[in-house]
């Protein structure tokens, strides 16, 4: 079981930098979703030999939220403030790339070092935590788009599900489902303000928000 | 019971305001459920329940010397927003009364959160019930500010929810069941893993100290209390910062349980001062008056956070200037807000002489400037004292010293400002403005009442106050 659990870990780290490399916000869109929905199968074949009802509703739930709900709520933002797809980065796509392949290296190690409880050793969960939190703060930083820094926040949050799941046997699943309420919610409220942003400043450029500093 | 209801009255209220159709008449939601509200808690200060509702949620010590301070600062802004969302009657205001009423229950539920899951649904949705107050004026800045909001609070946000995995996997490589509520972890004490507590306690500072307002994780701040109406500006100055205040405090009680609390009370130490010396220089070269107050806030979260530190009598102290900031910074904001419309500006160099266009406003603003930057007899004088006494007795002498340094510079910078606004000609474009602000009862009468108890805890602090975050200090040291 591990061994596909690392290798699905393993594609979520691909795509990490899949998102670090593109240059098309539709796609961006598209790499936070599947890396969502990559996401969302994992407790399940981590509990694969004890299933719960629970572990089951909150594996579908993650799937339809991060994988569907989240991005549709994001298309329909991006197609009604009709924004071209381009993504003009504030840190070169090679730059990104570079970074990011080293920030997984770094995790990797990072990881190792980490006291870990045994059944944890072999398992590139950490791993992938920490690269999948390094890639959502650089695309934070490092794109300009209102709508790729939320899929940013969204790569963010996926690598802190990924470290959450070291803790699936011992929390309660509601708190898992309330933090993905939450999570859909936000991404909800920040569609509408990437709309009115639009709609104030005629352009989802973040660099042009720069009327308030001392 | 009593604590179910601080959640579900204000966010029922919230429900209703959202369905009731007039608009006119919508406001009223706002103190009717503040008084509810109100009543509520201070039946909890003054009867505390012998055991929390639930192992994770309830009114423990910590909860009862806070809540109460954020409920009664509702209430005031609930009574100034029916007279100022009279006067804003161009903007519908169902989504703004109907998220300022589920902020209210949220905060609730954040103070009493007593598991670490819970508490950050609880701090998420607050956050995110507060965008909407945020943009209510509709203006590309207060957009610009929401977003800003929005970026950094959700980063912050979501590291804490880090911290709190952090703190959980501690929690099972030293043994236990990985069970979340903050009396397991501090039961579990020592047993917990201390690289893995120690992560944890950073990115928890840092998740909430951005809620907080901590330099260097307040940059949303000055932005954020520029551009929203002043009872917004008032909640998240003196609710908000309360309930995340208050998720630190817990935090780092199980720190202290898990045998780092030397570490934490340093980090508390420096970041504390931090913000104070970082505050001070902005409010030295401030010229907006809404800013002004984000920056005096920051202060005043540096001053919490050191007294935190301190740890007992200034522990104690802390939560005395958690009562001192809510109803100082409730009286700030609400007359900022009066002078702000009246004025029509909010520069030192658009706005001067409010003295002679609004005489009882500015004369509140002038009082409520002396109440915030400590002169006696107004609560903060006698809390911030007591931290300074408690950093001598500790050996704190060079963290007391800088710390009266920074004061001295914050209390230059807001005089600064105060007086270029309320003193000299008043400008042609407030003497313009049509129709005129009127400072009739209502605007002025929530404000007065902030001042009033800012002076009443300087003065008499009452015993079950005192009583009350005795009990608090108790909880939090206590270990096993």
């Amino acid at each position: 079981m591990s061994d596909l659990l690392n290798l699905l870990i393993g594609l979520a780290m691909g795509l990490n930098l899949v998102a670090l490399g593109t240059s098309r916000l539709p796609s961006l869109i598209r790499v936070a979703a599947v890396q969502g929905m990559v996401l969302g199968t994992m407790p399940l074949v981590m509990e694969w030999d004890e299933l719960r009802v629970l572990v089951l509703v909150v594996a579908a739930a993650t799937v339809a939220m991060k994988g569907l709900v989240i991005p549709a709520l994001l298309r329909r933002a991006m197609r009604t403030a009709n924004i071209d797809r381009d993504l003009y980065p504030l840190i070169g796509f090679v730059p990104s790339l570079l970074l990011g392949a080293a920030g997984m290296i770094g995790a990797v190690g990072l990881a190792r070092r980490l006291p870990l409880l045994p059944e944890h050793h072999e398992s590139l969960l950490v791993a992938g935590a920490l690269a999948s939190v390094l890639t959502g703060l650089l695309l934070l930083i490092g794109r300009s788009k209102a709508i790729s820094q939320v899929c940013g926040y969204l790569i963010l949050e996926n690598g802190i599900y990924l470290f959450g799941l070291l803790l699936i046997h011992s929390t309660p699943l509601l708190v898992e489902g309330g933090i993905l309420l939450d999570l859909t919610v936000a991404v909800f409220v920040t569609g509408i303000i990437v709309d009115r942003i639009q709609r104030a400043f005629d352009s989802l450029d973040t660099r042009k928000l720069t009327v308030l500093r001392e | 019971m009593n604590e179910l209801l601080l959640i579900l009255v204000p966010l029922g209220a919230a429900g209703a305001a959202a369905l009731w159709p007039h608009d006119r008449t919508r406001p009223w939601f706002l103190p009717a459920a503040g008084l509810v509200h109100a009543l509520l808690a201070l039946g909890l200060l003054l009867r505390p329940p012998t055991a929390p509702f639930l192992p994770w949620l309830g009114c423990d010590p910590l909860a009862r010397a806070m809540l109460p301070a954020v409920s009664l600062l509702f209430l005031g802004c609930a009574c100034y927003g029916v007279p100022y969302l009279r006067l804003r009657t161009e903007r519908p205001n169902r989504v703004f009364v109907a998220s300022f009423l589920a902020g209210l229950g949220l905060m609730s539920a954040a103070h009493m959160a007593r598991h670490l899951g819970v508490l950050w649904i609880a701090t998420e949705a607050l956050t995110l019930s507060s965008v909407p107050l945020l943009h209510f004026n509709n203006t590309p800045r207060a957009f610009e500010a929401t977003w800003k909001y929005l970026l950094v609070g959700g980063t912050g946000i979501a590291f804490s929810l880090l911290g709190s995995f952090c703190l959980g996997y501690a929690s099972l490589y030293g043994g236990g069941a990985g069970d979340l509520t903050f009396t397991a972890l501090v039961a579990q004490g020592t047993a917990l893993s201390r690289p893995w507590v120690l992560i944890a306690w950073v990115l928890l500072l840092v998740g909430y100290g951005t809620k907080m307002g901590l330099a260097p994780m307040h940059a949303w701040k000055p932005d954020a209390y520029g551009e929203a109406p002043g009872i917004v500006g008032a909640m998240l100055a003196g609710g908000v910062t309360t309930v995340a205040f208050t998720a630190v405090l817990r935090v780092r009680a199980v720190v202290e349980a898990a045998g780092a609390g030397v570490v934490a009370s340093r980090t508390l130490l420096v970041i504390g001062l931090f913000s104070t010396l970082v505050a001070a220089l902005f409010l030295l070269s401030a010229r907006d008056f809404k800013r002004m107050l984000a920056y005096s806030s920051v202060e005043h979260m540096g001053i919490l956070s050191l007294g935190a530190a301190l740890g007992g009598v200034g522990l104690w102290a802390a939560f005395f200037h958690v009562w001192n900031n809510s109803m100082t910074k409730g009286a700030l904001f609400l007359t900022a807000g009066n002078l702000r419309r009246a004025a029509g500006g909010r520069t030192i160099d658009e706005v001067s002489g409010m003295s002679v266009i609004t005489p009882r406003s500015a004369a509140l603003f002038v009082a409520a400037l002396f109440a915030v930057t400590a002169c006696p007899p107004f609560g903060p004088f006698f809390s911030e004292l007591l931290i300074v006494k408690t950093a001598f007795a500790t050996r704190h002498g060079w963290a007391a010293a800088g710390f009266l340094f920074c004061l001295l510079l914050a209390f230059f910078g807001l005089t600064r400002v105060v007086f270029a606004i309320v003193y000299g000609r008043p400008h042609q474009a407030a003497r313009d403005l049509d129709p005129r602000f009127r400072e009739t009862l209502a605007v002025l009468a929530p404000p007065a009442g902030f001042l009033l108890l800012a002076l009443g805890l300087g003065l008499a602090t009452p015993e079950v106050l005192r009583e009350a975050w005795t009990a608090a200090v108790r909880q939090l040291s206590s270990t096993p």
